[in-house]
């Protein structure tokens, strides 16, 4: 993210501090979701089995998701929207929660290639399935084209929609959309910006496919 | 959410199977076909939808879209709505299917959601989606709050003393228009619907949305061969420019001949209780002159049994000129 790319993130990190401080008063209500960091990444041949099985919580069930590239041997309830195990279960808080209902587009992430909205799929529907999240576009030293483009032209204020603003720009990329804003307006309506910051997030957008 | 068991079953059999062993197929069903999850999920979410089982279909070979042997179109339960609406051949011979789709939901949900989901979608009315109000469709004999409520974007056409609820679809009006076939597969075989008897009006069952009974698997959907040189329009209105339902809509397919419409197909989105196929406003301008006479001839044929509710009577003039502007647009194209 561009903060990160001027300055060191602080250390302990804000999210850190909160997942700390909050563990003991979340406890009682995050029993439908195993806790973050639980399921660590292991590799596809990785014989972790033993750790896994610790983890097998009544009614859970194992799913194996390619997220960014690498692979995720998950348990997970059913229940647990693709959105709530990507942050939750994967700890990719890169991709954010905003309306939960399919309003918002904050949430949006790639699945096999096409954007969706992560908040309205169970992550079971995803067995086998690869995912791309904001962590897998780029990186604060090596941005994705469209993540240098949103930071070139100040595209978001709070900045809490931009990871789905992101990762729906860089899909229009591959889909049939015509030349003039409007287009690009038109298929970027399902990413709410509650600060108004649409023009310079169409202007980004243009930029990049300007130059592809 | 409610706890519910996912099964994935690894044919159409087990599908059917596992589904038929529920109550219903309408609301309040124990068991739901899962496809793009875009109303299921969400009306989850809110307890509307409380399914104890889950079957996805998402990985049964129904996701394609081939040409019948009359030279229509099959379109398979999971063909996702964008993959429908860039169809070439239904771009150039059913482009007011892929104009409706393109007009609804985002770029998002499109990529997400089905064929036969997108004919099973839910209403939005507030009072269906929320569980602590009334609402005869979600609870049959609690009551319709939105008749003496919000009812703005509600229906004028085929509402009942015990529901005004708007279906909520694009893609369904164009296929009313488009005169399409719904094929079904249940325990007891296959069958075919028409797609203007496939949903039902809301009467004094209003939790009777189709015809669907438990274990029957929407498989496909066929569209009839291509109408030569038909004109076909998609017009949407609605409060905002992009990403919302219609308060009206009209799905125009017509034939012209030396200025006089030789063959026409309406149908209205926003204002009916199911997607609102109109033989009246058909009748109006088969054989007629295309002048602006005859189009506002068939908005009001159209319209004619329109009961408007207390906060939507302004909808049946917008649809009256949603459905002349389309046949307007149809005819000069």
């Amino acid at each position: 993210m561009p903060d990160n790319h001027q300055s060191e993130p602080p250390k302990p990190s804000r999210r850190s501090f909160l997942l700390t401080t909050g563990s003991t008063a979340a406890a009682g209500v995050v029993g439908a979701y195993l806790p973050a960091g639980a399921n660590n990444p292991v590799e596809r041949n990785d014989s972790s089995a033993a750790a896994t099985s610790e983890l097998n919580v009544e009614g859970t069930v194992p799913i194996l998701l390619r997220i960014n590239g690498k692979d995720h041997q998950l348990r997970v309830d059913p229940r647990t929207t693709l959105l709530d195990c990507l942050r939750e279960t994967v700890d990719l808080t890169g991709t954010k929660k905003g309306c939960d209902h399919g309003q918002c587009g904050a949430c949006t992430v790639h699945v096999n290639g096409r954007r969706v909205l992560s908040c309205l799929n169970f992550a079971v529907m995803h067995d086998g399935e690869e995912i791309t999240t904001i962590e897998g576009l780029g990186t604060p030293e090596a941005m994705h084209p469209m993540q240098e483009a949103f930071y070139t032209h100040d595209a978001y204020q709070c900045g809490y929609c931009t990871s789905g603003q992101i990762m729906s720009a860089v899909a229009l990329l591959k889909e049939p959309c015509g030349p003039d804003d409007a287009a690009v307006k038109e298929l970027m309506s399902g990413n709410i910006c509650r600060c108004g910051a649409y023009a310079n997030i169409v202007a980004a957008i243009q930029q990049v496919r300007n130059r592809a | 959410m409610h706890t519910f068991e996912f099964i994935r079953p690894t044919d159409q059999a087990g599908a059917i199977a596992t589904a038929a062993q529920s109550k219903t197929a309408q609301q309040g069903a124990d068991v739901r076909f899962l496809g793009g999850g875009t109303t299921l999920i969400d009306l989850m979410k809110l307890n509307v939808e409380t399914p104890a089982r889950l079957v996805d279909i998402n990985r049964l070979p129904l996701d394609k879209i081939e040409e019948t042997s009359d030279g229509g179109l099959s379109i398979g339960a999971t063909v996702r709505n964008s993959d429908l609406a860039h169809y070439a051949k239904v771009q150039r011979e059913y482009s007011v299917l892929s104009q409706a789709i393109l007009q609804g939901a985002s770029a998002q949900i499109r990529n997400m959601a089905t064929t036969a989901g997108n004919l099973l979608q839910r209403t939005r009315c507030v009072y269906f989606r929320d569980t602590a109000m009334a609402c005869n469709k979600r609870e049959p004999g609690s009551g319709c709050p939105a008749i003496t409520g919000h009812n703005r974007t509600l229906a004028i056409l085929g509402a009942s003393e015990h529901c005004i609820a708007t279906n909520p679809s694009d893609m369904c009006v164009a296929l009313a228009a488009l005169e399409a076939t719904v094929h079904i597969q249940g325990p007891k075989g296959s069958r075919e619907v028409a797609f203007g008897d496939f949903h039902l009006l809301p009467g004094d069952t209003p939790h009777r949305e189709t015809v669907l009974e438990p274990g029957d698997l929407i498989t496909h959907v066929t569209l009839p061969p291509p109408i030569a040189g038909s004109k076909q329009v998609y017009l949407k209105l609605r409060d905002r420019a992009s990403y919302e339902f219609a308060l009206a809509s009209a799905a125009v397919v017509l034939t012209i001949e030396s200025g006089k419409i030789t063959r026409a197909r309406i149908a209205l989105g926003g204002v009916g209780t199911k997607p609102w196929r109109s033989p009246e406003a058909e009748a109006a301008l088969t054989g007629k002159p295309a002048s602006e006479e005859t189009f506002r001839q068939a908005a009001e044929a159209a319209l004619r049994h329109a009961k408007p509710q207390s906060e939507n009577k302004f909808k049946i003039e917008l649809a009256k000129r949603c459905v002349m502007h389309a046949v307007r647009v149809a005819t000069t194209s």
